[in-house]
């Protein structure tokens, strides 16, 4: 049911040691982008296979000779394998950023590639998409912007047949939405939403999956909630296109679905939701209820599969589950498409098992889901009783501040819910847990214990009393000075006492 | 952390929310100093809360996560020749047969053997080159409908079109699949390309393969039988695609799904200026959660949590 991902990475050369190095620089390169609202990134496509037999990698710089004299074969040379080798050559070349500059700073070499895109040849099209490819992908904007007279081609190309050029176009399409805003001036009025609406209908997981890619390019864009996501914008509306009914299709649970393309389509929808458009338009499409649905095949696959990967789908539909509970519309809506089904519950906890061993950065995520559910529903707060869960929610305390604020807060919409809650959440291993975390110095996760406790003592009887016996109130002693503490902790010291 | 055993059978279970247990609330819960009200949280766009799954998501899109699964292969069949009659093109892979096939025998013109990118664009043209109906008509009315996909305009003339094209939707002036015919006799292939040297791009005559002009300028339409309107080639059975394969040796899938490119090795793009960020003292790592706390959160605000309380510690 969840096909293997196809391999991405080619054997390097280098260490696990250097890998492990790389990694850690990409992630704190990516982090300070993040942080200056800058993340962008790009993905390149080139063919192992076909690199391999072209004999090893590319260290040739070329001047402006050279590539006048490829364009030059490649557009008259009389021989096809002629041509197309003109055209390999150049697209290798072309993969090192100084080939790049000069290419598109020599006159008419763009238009001449255009030329060959466009032209009857099938394989030099193809080697001329590659090129574009190339170019796309540079980190220069002089030189993704030298692309500009090729989108409308790209997009036409859209509408055909041929599932690996299409592939290549709605990669280099979606290595030029990032670029900037001014480009994405441009694919807009070309009916870039209209063509990949159309093209979304194509049974090729490669084309879906890059589709899915360009659209969440288009949808992370700066100005998408004003501009791109809204029914009422005129040539550029994704909510206003088929698009988001077919992207709930492919994320439907089932033998079809596919792991790359729907991780894909997840951020797509985590985008749209995120930015808070018309989310009660897609609940009416069945959006909560198909990622519910889609939370439990997680689950299940979560348990069956050492696959890598999960957590790369998990995070997109945790997030616009929790997004969509906090609409009128999440309420509104009856029958089917509301989300009631205990079994979500369930699947949450398989997945913050998971988290906790592939990728505890994600807990907040999983936990924030959990809030959403059990804030506002006595049903979702009785499953968690019933299911035995408080239990495995106890031990997430110690793995770090903010996660440990959330679980009480969890735990805190349980209690608020009166006696017959607190009942089943004493005697046991919660008194203990809170006097733990009262040793922490954290003001948010005592301040929440304390909100916690006040709840257990007034609702359960004898709770104030085991607190004493367990020396709750020099557990409570050591936060009376401090300023946003103080006036609970003196509260709860007086309830404990006096009753 | 262990689960209960029962909850692997729950999930598989039936669906349906539990019987709630009885809420009773002491109004004594909400009183000063405590404050705690159940509450579903929001976060918008760029909050800080989304930025450790962002950092996930972008690493995978560079390509830093290794993946499972070896490469797929690139099938190597011997050298087979394109059975569409009249093409001799020879092949070697199936995804360079593929593009052939889709890029020149698709959609093709029965009536002039012009292949064109898409259905849609095939249409078009054998509407406006080949149909005596359509140039009455044109006289009348707006005809000539706009090419991009989604845009219902129509013009009266093809010269409105191009306008269209170039002012409304940012199309190239010299668009290759929008070319007026510009005389009665057989059409001249296609020469916007401006080439490095002097001579024009593709030479030849108008067969099959031949520039895609789309519109057509003129007055008299050619004579056309008015009953045949297109010829797909995929309609000569021993001329798909699949006749030719079957003739193959069965050395891929059996779904017909080509092999896709592999994705290489990572590349980064920052950009901007650099923003001075606030960070707070090491006291309040969980603030990051208060901060979304009320509902619709405050955007944007002093950021003040450490960044290390997002690390987990030890893990």
């Amino acid at each position: 049911m969840w096909s293997r991902q196809r391999g991405r990475l080619k054997p390097l050369c280098c260490g696990v040691e250097e890998l492990r190095c790389r990694r850690r620089e990409r992630e704190a390169a990516l982090r300070k982008a993040r942080r200056e609202q800058q993340l962008v990134s790009k993905r390149l496509l080139r063919d192992e296979a076909l690199e391999e037999a072209e004999e090893g990698c590319v260290a040739v710089i070329f001047g402006e000779a050279e590539i006048q004299q490829f364009l030059r074969l490649a557009q008259r040379g009389t021989e096809e394998k002629e041509r197309e080798g003109a055209l390999v050559s150049l697209r290798r070349g072309l993969q090192h950023p100084e080939t790049q500059q000069t290419f598109i700073r020599l006159e008419g070499s763009i238009r001449t590639l255009v030329g060959l895109l466009t032209s009857n040849q099938a394989l030099l099209q193809l080697e001329a998409a590659r090129c574009l490819h190339e170019l796309s992908h540079s980190e220069q904007s002089a030189v993704v912007e030298a692309c500009l007279p090729a989108t409308s081609y790209l997009l036409t190309y859209l509408s055909g047949h041929s599932s690996d050029f299409i592939e290549l176009c709605l990669y280099t399409l979606g290595n030029l939405i990032v670029e900037s805003e001014a480009v994405r001036r441009q694919l807009l009025p070309q009916g870039i939403v209209p063509a990949l609406a159309a093209c979304i209908q194509s049974p090729h997981l490669t084309v879906l999956e890059a589709l899915g890619y360009a659209l969440s390019q288009l949808l992370q864009a700066k100005e998408a909630p004003e501009k791109i996501i809204p029914s009422a914008s005129t040539d550029s509306s994704v909510l206003g296109s088929t698009l988001p009914q077919h992207m709930l299709q492919l994320l439907q649970p089932g033998p079809k679905l596919n792991l790359g393309v729907a991780v894909e389509f997840a951020w797509c929808l985590h985008y749209i939701i995120c930015s808070q458009v018309n989310n009660a338009l897609l609940i009416t499409q069945g959006a909560l209820s198909t990622l519910g649905l889609l939370l439990l095949d997680l689950a299940g696959a979560v348990q069956r599969t050492e696959d890598a990967g999960l957590e790369l789908l998990a995070c997109p539909v945790l997030r616009c589950l929790s997004n969509l509970l906090t609409e009128a519309a999440a309420e509104a809506v009856g029958g089917q498409l509301q989300l009631r089904d205990e079994r979500v519950v369930a699947a949450l906890f398989i997945l913050l098992q998971f988290l906790l061993q592939k990728q505890p950065s994600l807990l907040p995520e999983g936990l924030w889901l959990l809030n959403n559910l059990t804030a506002n529903s006595p049903s979702f707060c009785t499953s968690l009783l019933s299911l035995d869960l408080i239990e495995p929610l106890l031990h997430l305390l110690s793995v770090s501040n903010v996660v440990s604020v959330l679980v009480l807060t969890v735990l805190c919409n349980v209690a608020e819910k009166g006696p017959a809650y607190c009942q089943r959440l004493w005697p046991g291993p919660l008194l203990s847990s809170l006097l733990d975390t009262l040793a922490f110095s954290d003001t948010e996760v005592v301040g929440q214990s304390l909100e916690l406790l006040q709840l257990l003592f007034l609702y359960q009887p004898g709770a104030a009393q085991a607190f004493l016996q367990q020396s709750g109130l020099q557990a409570l002693q050591r936060h009376e000075e401090v300023a946003q503490l103080q006036d609970r902790v003196h509260a709860l010291q007086q309830t404990a006492l006096h009753g | 952390m262990q689960l209960p055993p029962a909850l692997h059978a729950r999930l598989a279970g039936a669906p349906g929310p539990a019987e709630p247990l009885p809420v009773e609330r002491d109004p004594a819960a909400r009183t000063a100093p405590f404050r705690f009200a159940p509450r579903p949280v929001r976060f918008p766009r760029e909050h800080d809360f989304f930025e450790e799954g962002d950092v996930q998501r972008h690493l995978y899109l560079q390509d830093v996560l290794t993946q499972v699964g070896g490469a797929p292969e690139r099938p190597r069949v011997p050298e087979f020749t394109c059975q569409v009659a009249g093409c001799c093109q020879v092949f070697d892979a199936l995804e360079d047969y593929e593009h052939h096939y889709h890029t020149l025998h698709r959609n093709v013109c029965s009536f002039c053997k012009r292949a064109f990118p898409s259905g849609h664009l095939l249409d078009t043209h054998i509407l406006e080159w080949h149909d005596s109906l359509f140039q009455i008509l044109a006289e009348r009315q707006d005809m000539y409908q706009c090419l991009v996909e989604g845009c219902t305009e129509k013009f009266r003339t093809s010269r409105d079109r191009k306008e269209h094209l170039v002012m409304r939707h940012l199309y190239p002036a010299d668009f290759r699949f929008d070319k007026p015919r510009k005389s009665r006799g057989p059409v001249m292939p296609g020469a916007a390309e401006q080439v490095l040297a002097e001579a024009p791009g593709d030479d030849g005559v108008p067969s099959e393969g031949d520039a895609m002009e789309v519109c057509s300028e003129h007055v008299e339409p050619p004579p056309a039988p008015t009953g045949e309107r297109r010829a797909y080639s995929h309609r000569e059975m021993n001329s798909c695609p699949s006749a030719a394969l079957a003739q193959l040796p069965r050395i891929w899938p059996e779904r017909y799904h080509l092999p896709s490119v592999l994705v290489k090795v990572p590349h980064e793009d920052l950009k901007g200026p650099r923003r001075e960020i606030s960070t707070s003292n090491g006291g309040s790592s969980a603030a990051l959660w208060r901060c979304c706390w009320a509902f619709p959160p405050r955007r944007g605000g002093p950021r003040t949590l450490a960044r290390a309380a997002l690390h987990v510690a030890g893990l």
